[in-house]
């Protein structure tokens, strides 16, 4: 079995949930080696990589690589494909995964995947696509398999490894990856909810809402049971909520254990965000509302009676 | 400033898509095809650059015959000539190819700066953007919910995963940027009949110089081995709220363990 490298996502040093996802992924199809960019690595976050499988950590870093913008993952990652020639180099869907994968596959003249949500021993991967609606099977015909994962598809397993042996890697980083540089970073104001990508649980509002105070009752539900706020695009274009928690199409695409959309009705648009998600709770006035043939529940009533019942009940339950 | 913009036509947003037996191939026919939803902002965002700093947008696509008609929309709103890169070879082109197309196509053009919608909402992708940026050696500031510019200096606001990230670089730079940075406009009538006017370059493979077998489906780098309809969802249970509708959703949730 050759090696798969596993680009780690961290914020403030604290390894990503959606890296843990890839190195159980990455398990499947060879020995998973992680790769930290930049400062900041410690043995803790090394235990948390080793006890989801990762038996070595190649830590990149190097003058300005703190500073530059995903350049420096580019190109450790193609570094390290020339140096170790991996089986598949894995890194997640998100904003910076993304950037980093595109710019992979040029450099290193590889065929990419997007998107996964399931990987075979042999690199085939599962995509879910059009809004959850086709079930695809893809592989990487030439060069070293990228592959993004889509976070919260695969469920990390514990392994129980120890922490992982560290290899360090200087990157001198070319002309090009030094051109973007980072001036600063603002917390988003995420009110201590969890990230809408990487949430188990999320609850969205949508048209129903009302208005913008009306997403009251959607927060304190999604408090309650510890989840994140998505939106709808109605929502989010008639200003009630903020559009970076727009749900759909044109927004993000979530997979969580469970979906509460109240007050949406559930066009394309947004199916396509939500639809692979593992259970499905719908409350809507209209019973013809198609996101009920999506629901494992659907609850045909007013969401300003319904909501606040269910986040007491929720309350209740927790003690 | 010389801004290019690269937009995509794509099925309807509102359509339902579905990939053909054949080829296993997006089905283009048998939807409307439009100027990609999300590449409206990118050309909203170039228009606004030019009207404060001066200077000309251009929109370049890569496309069969009919995507003209997104090009044309492009220009309706305000674009001052376009790029329409068309091949019958380039049908089947993945991620990797229309990068080198569009790479090429913008090459040498003295552009400033080129600004990309965030995804195309068929393929969705998300990464010719960085495959155009690292083909051309230029800086790459994706994902932007605000974009300054100054001098040769342009500044943008990437909205990340839990917090807002400042990046910075110097021109020729790629952009992408995200549909909560402005709010399209209409074309107009004026704008429309301008459009019909304005000039549109054809390419082809040939006329880019590019080696036909590294584009198409005979270069694409990836392949579907198969595909299927997601199977049906069993449908669930749907009740009507008769004043416990929020405790009958709870009991379902503690029965499903999820509370």
């Amino acid at each position: 079995m050759g090696e798969v490298l596993v680009l780690v996502e961290q914020a403030a040093g604290t390894v990503k949930k959606v890296t843990t996802e890839l190195l159980t992924a990455a398990a499947a199809i060879g020995e998973p080696v992680a790769v930290w960019i930049g400062p900041g690595y410690t043995d803790q976050a090394g235990a948390v990589l080793g006890s989801y499988g990762a038996g070595t950590v190649v830590v990149a870093d190097g003058p300005g690589v703190a500073e530059a913008l995903v350049a420096p993952a580019a190109e450790a990652l193609a570094a390290l494909v020339a140096q170790r020639s991996p089986s598949a180099v894995l890194v997640a869907s998100t904003a910076d995964g993304k950037e980093a994968a595109g710019r992979l596959a040029v450099r290193t003249q590889s065929g990419i995947i997007t998107d996964a949500v399931e990987i075979a021993a042999d690199a085939t991967c599962t995509q879910s696509v059009f809004g959850g609606s086709t079930v695809v099977h893809s592989r990487v015909t030439k060069g070293t398999p990228i592959i993004t994962v889509r976070p919260n598809a695969v469920e990390a397993m514990a392994t129980g490894g120890g922490l992982p042996a560290r290899v360090d890697l200087d990157v001198s980083l070319s002309e090009a990856g030094r051109k973007a540089t980072i001036t600063g970073r603002a917390v988003a104001v995420a009110g201590g909810r969890p990230d809408l990508a990487e949430a188990s649980i999320v609850v969205s509002g949508g048209r129903g809402v009302g208005g913008p105070e009306g997403f009251g009752v959607i927060e304190a539900l999604a408090d309650s049971l510890g989840a994140a706020v998505g939106a709808s695009r109605a929502a989010t274009d008639a200003g009630w909520y903020p559009h970076q928690y727009q749900v759909g199409q044109t927004g993000k695409t979530v997979s969580p254990q469970l979906y509460v959309a109240a007050g949406i009705s559930g066009a394309i648009q947004h199916r396509a965000g939500m639809q692979t998600s593992k259970t499905i709770v719908a409350i809507n006035k209209d019973a013809e509302a198609p996101i009920f043939e999506l629901a494992d529940y659907g609850v045909v009533g007013d969401l300003f009676s319904v909501v606040p019942q269910l986040t007491e009940e929720v309350n209740k339950r927790k003690g | 400033m010389k801004i290019a913009v690269c937009v995509k036509q794509v099925p309807d947003t509102w359509a339902e898509k579905r990939l053909r037996e054949s080829d296993r191939r997006l089905d283009r026919e048998s939807a409307d095809g439009v100027l990609n939803e999300l590449d409206e902002y990118a050309v909203e965002e170039a228009l606004r650059l030019v009207e404060a700093h001066g200077g000309e947008v251009t929109i370049v696509s890569m496309g069969p015959e009919r995507a003209a008609e997104s090009v044309r929309k492009a220009l309706s709103m305000g674009a001052d000539a376009a790029i329409h890169v068309s091949d019958d070879g380039l049908a089947g082109s993945d991620a990797l190819a229309t990068s080198l197309v569009l790479a090429r196509a913008l090459d040498g053009r003295d552009f400033d700066v080129v600004i990309f919608g965030s995804e195309s909402t068929d393929a969705r992708m998300s990464v010719v953007p960085a495959m155009v940026a690292e083909r051309l050696g230029w800086a790459m500031l994706t994902f932007a919910q605000k974009v300054d510019v100054d001098g040769t200096t342009v500044a943008i606001e990437r909205a990340g995963d839990g917090e807002t990230v400042s990046v910075r670089a110097s021109m020729p730079v790629v952009l992408s940027v995200v549909e909560k940075i402005n709010e399209p406009r209409y074309p107009s009538f004026k704008g429309i009949m301008a459009a019909k006017k304005k000039p549109v370059e054809s390419l082809d493979i040939a006329s880019l110089g590019l080696d036909a077998a590294a584009v198409g489906a005979s270069g694409a780098w990836s392949e579907v081995a198969d595909f299927a309809a997601r199977p049906a969802k069993a449908a669930g249970t749907v009740v009507t709220d008769e004043g416990d509708g929020g405790a009958q959703v709870a009991s379902y949730l503690v029965e499903q363990k999820l509370i």
